[in-house]
């Protein structure tokens, strides 16, 4: 039963993102091209309103629902894998128009083909994992 | 009704995007789907071959419980929850892609020319889902997050190294959309 709330969270998340069409590779080539405010409207207000909400979470030193002190996960502070790894991240984003979440989710609005795009990924991390000691960070 | 079956503006839909990072904060939790597709290697056995994937992936299964959701909603959004309503993409764009040899941009969530069998069995259109993939997972992990854990978690949490991710998602994106789709399509 502890894991029927995440089924709901990835439900409502799911749902929200194909009817936003953040989902859309069409959305995110537009996105690029900066022909429209959609996705920044919807990353932007995401964004702003996050800001405002973990800044209250914070300051309000409330706990987690299982009683426990919330611990919001900082970065590790280095710059050149952020740079490299975001650039190549963003070569695919652009060319397959879905990052990580979007995927399952397409995968779910019926697109098998997707299956291929999610097994790519992993392979990906799995090879970034191979060649993890061997990369600038 | 019909505001639930349209379209959802950006101003309803960020917002909720929020939500579901609040929630999984308020869980104990946070937000980040890259992080399924190592936990995908090290179920798979790719322990035996890294470090990295020597993760006791039992504590990470509640994110893939979020995945399995992710799927049951798309699912229910396109069957239950949509009109088919084509997507209102701006006029440029449209021409953009006509010129590409994208024709009926927005009629679907994806294009057929990438994402239908017709294209996947082509060496180009298989080419494209496999590279594209490829580098959504290798990139994201080397960056230590994607558009969820970087783009929304990462700077509602004032990161700087999101802020670089981010940078980078856009140089990428960006050198993809205006230099290498015009050469591959």
């Amino acid at each position: 039963m502890k894991f029927l709330k995440f089924l709901f969270v990835g439900i409502l998340f799911g749902i929200i993102l194909v009817k936003s069409e953040a989902v859309s590779w069409y959305r995110i080539f537009e996105m690029f091209k900066f022909q429209s405010f959609h996705m920044y409207g919807i990353i932007g207000s995401a964004v702003g309103l996050g800001i405002l909400s973990i800044y209250l979470i914070k300051k309000s030193k409330i706990k987690s629902i299982e009683g426990q002190e919330i611990k919001i996960p900082t970065k590790n502070k280095s710059f050149i894998n952020y740079l490299l790894g975001g650039t190549i991240f963003g070569l695919g984003w652009a060319l397959a128009g879905a990052c990580p979440g979007p995927m399952y989710i397409l995968l779910g609005t019926g697109v098998f083909s997707m299956l291929i795009v999610i097994a790519a990924a992993t392979l990906g991390t799995f090879v970034y994992g191979l060649l993890k000691s061997k990369l600038p960070h | 009704m019909e505001y639930i079956l349209n379209p959802w503006p950006w101003y309803i839909s960020g917002p909720l995007i929020t939500l579901v990072m609040v929630i999984l904060i308020l869980f104990g939790k946070n937000f980040g789907m890259s992080s399924n597709l190592r936990t995908l290697c090290t179920i798979s056995g790719a322990d035996k071959y890294a470090d990295f994937f020597k993760i006791d992936w039992k504590s990470y299964s509640w994110n893939l419980v979020v995945v399995l959701g992710a799927i049951i909603g798309g699912f229910i959004a396109t069957q239950f929850l949509s009109n088919g309503a084509p997507i209102d993409l701006s006029v440029e764009t449209i021409t953009d892609l006509k010129n590409l040899g994208f024709s009926n941009a927005g009629e679907n969530l994806l294009p057929p020319e990438i994402y239908s069998w017709d294209a996947i069995l082509s060496l180009k259109g298989l080419s494209v889902l496999i590279i594209g993939g490829f580098l959504v997972g290798f990139g994201a992990r080397y960056a230590g997050g994607c558009t969820s854990g970087h783009a929304i978690s990462g700077l509602s949490n004032l990161q700087i190294p999101s802020l670089i991710a981010v940078v980078g998602f856009f140089i990428g994106g960006l050198v993809m959309t205006h230099f290498i789709l015009p050469l591959i399509f």
